[in-house]
């Protein structure tokens, strides 16, 4: 094509290409479909949440990495993104959102206090989500600019396209799931 | 209507049960035994026309013998005056008499308080926590504990003093 150089394709991954063929691990192939297309459900309860805002907008826009459609609805979603203090009341809700995404499913704590609870040091609010979801990727800041959005949805990229097919079978990972009190009966084939 | 003639009548009726009178504040304050709030609240409302309960707190004064307080702010809207009530209990018998039964609005306002200061106030329909999580186990404005969650992993006390 002529205009190719207009626009930008992901890189294929590694393996063998001859003649009329290019062979890859399954892993690798469906790493990079799934990376290249994440849905992500945003969490937003205060400040993080107007900067995602801003993530999402023309200046910065999220749907360069492929992330443009959000799923407002956690049947959908792949990613689930939590930016924002989340009361130990709100906690719960957190929880059950996670245990409806369908699985594979990741999470990141966008800001300081998803993460850890940042300036909330106090008796009402969740010391971090940590406390009852599993979290793939921490964003700190208070609140984290774009860029660092940016960054750490990029980071999920680099786990979503290396994770092995059978991860998510694992006892290892049932047993992860199971230390968050999350249920995992539908796991049982 | 003046609040020295108010205050007049309030001692004829209320006499014994008036604690204290603080009349340099920004707002005309009374300080009355705990027994008869309901029945000062229910004179100011049926007689006195301080038909608005504005709020209902609590507070906690450690150095106290009665520590746990109330406080209710009444307004008179047909005069346009205001009145603060402050009533203080024990924390081991920590019962008031609820005023739901006068002002529908005291009802969250009284959960309220029996959530932070777990004070009792006998005769609310629902006294159960309405803003802090259903387990906790405790009253957490009372001063004897700490602001900080105790779960908080990310703080070496080194640093910051605890």
């Amino acid at each position: 094509m002529s205009d190719k150089d207009k626009y930008t394709v992901v890189e294929a991954p590694e393996g063998y290409s001859g003649s009329g063929f290019f062979a890859t691990t399954l892993d690798k192939a469906v790493g990079l479909a799934r990376k290249n297309s994440m849905w992500p459900l945003p969490f937003a309860t205060s400040c993080c949440g107007i900067e995602f805002m801003a993530t999402m907008g023309a200046n910065y826009d999220l749907g360069r990495f492929g992330a443009e459609r959000l799923s407002f609805s956690p049947r959908q979603a792949d990613l689930l993104m939590v930016m924002g203090t989340i009361a130990k009341k709100m906690a719960p809700v957190v929880q059950q959102i996670y245990e409806q995404m369908a699985e594979p499913r990741w999470v990141i704590a966008v800001g300081a206090c998803a993460s850890s609870g940042g300036i909330f040091d106090t008796y009402s609010v969740l010391q971090g989500i940590d406390k009852v979801v599993p979290v793939d990727v921490y964003v700190p800041g208070c609140p984290p600019r774009p860029e660092q959005i940016i960054d750490g949805f990029m980071k999920i990229q680099e786990l979503v396209g290396n994770e092995p097919l059978r991860r998510r079978y694992s006892p290892e990972y049932k047993a992860m799931l199971e230390s968050y009190g999350i249920k995992t009966d539908s796991y049982d084939k | 209507m003046e609040y020295t003639i108010l205050l007049q009548e309030l001692k004829n009726k209320f006499e014994d049960k008036i604690l204290s009178v603080d009349e340099a504040a920004d707002i005309f304050t009374l300080t009355v035994n705990s027994e008869a709030i309901k029945a000062i609240v229910t004179y100011l409302k049926e007689q006195q026309s301080f038909i608005f309960l504005t709020d209902l707190c609590g507070i906690h004064y450690p150095e106290q013998e009665k520590e746990l307080g109330v406080i209710y702010h009444l307004h008179n809207l047909v005069a346009n005056k205001r009145i603060r009530l402050k009533t203080f209990v024990s924390k081991a018998h920590p019962q008031i008499d609820s005023i739901v039964s006068l002002f529908s609005g005291a009802n969250w306002m009284e959960r309220e308080t029996f959530d932070f200061y777990g004070v009792d106030f006998v005769g609310h329909p629902n006294l159960i926590r309405i803003l802090n999580v259903e387990y906790m186990d405790y009253h957490p404005m009372r001063k004897e504990y700490p602001l900080e969650d105790a779960t908080r992993l990310d703080k070496d006390d080194r640093f910051f003093g605890r």
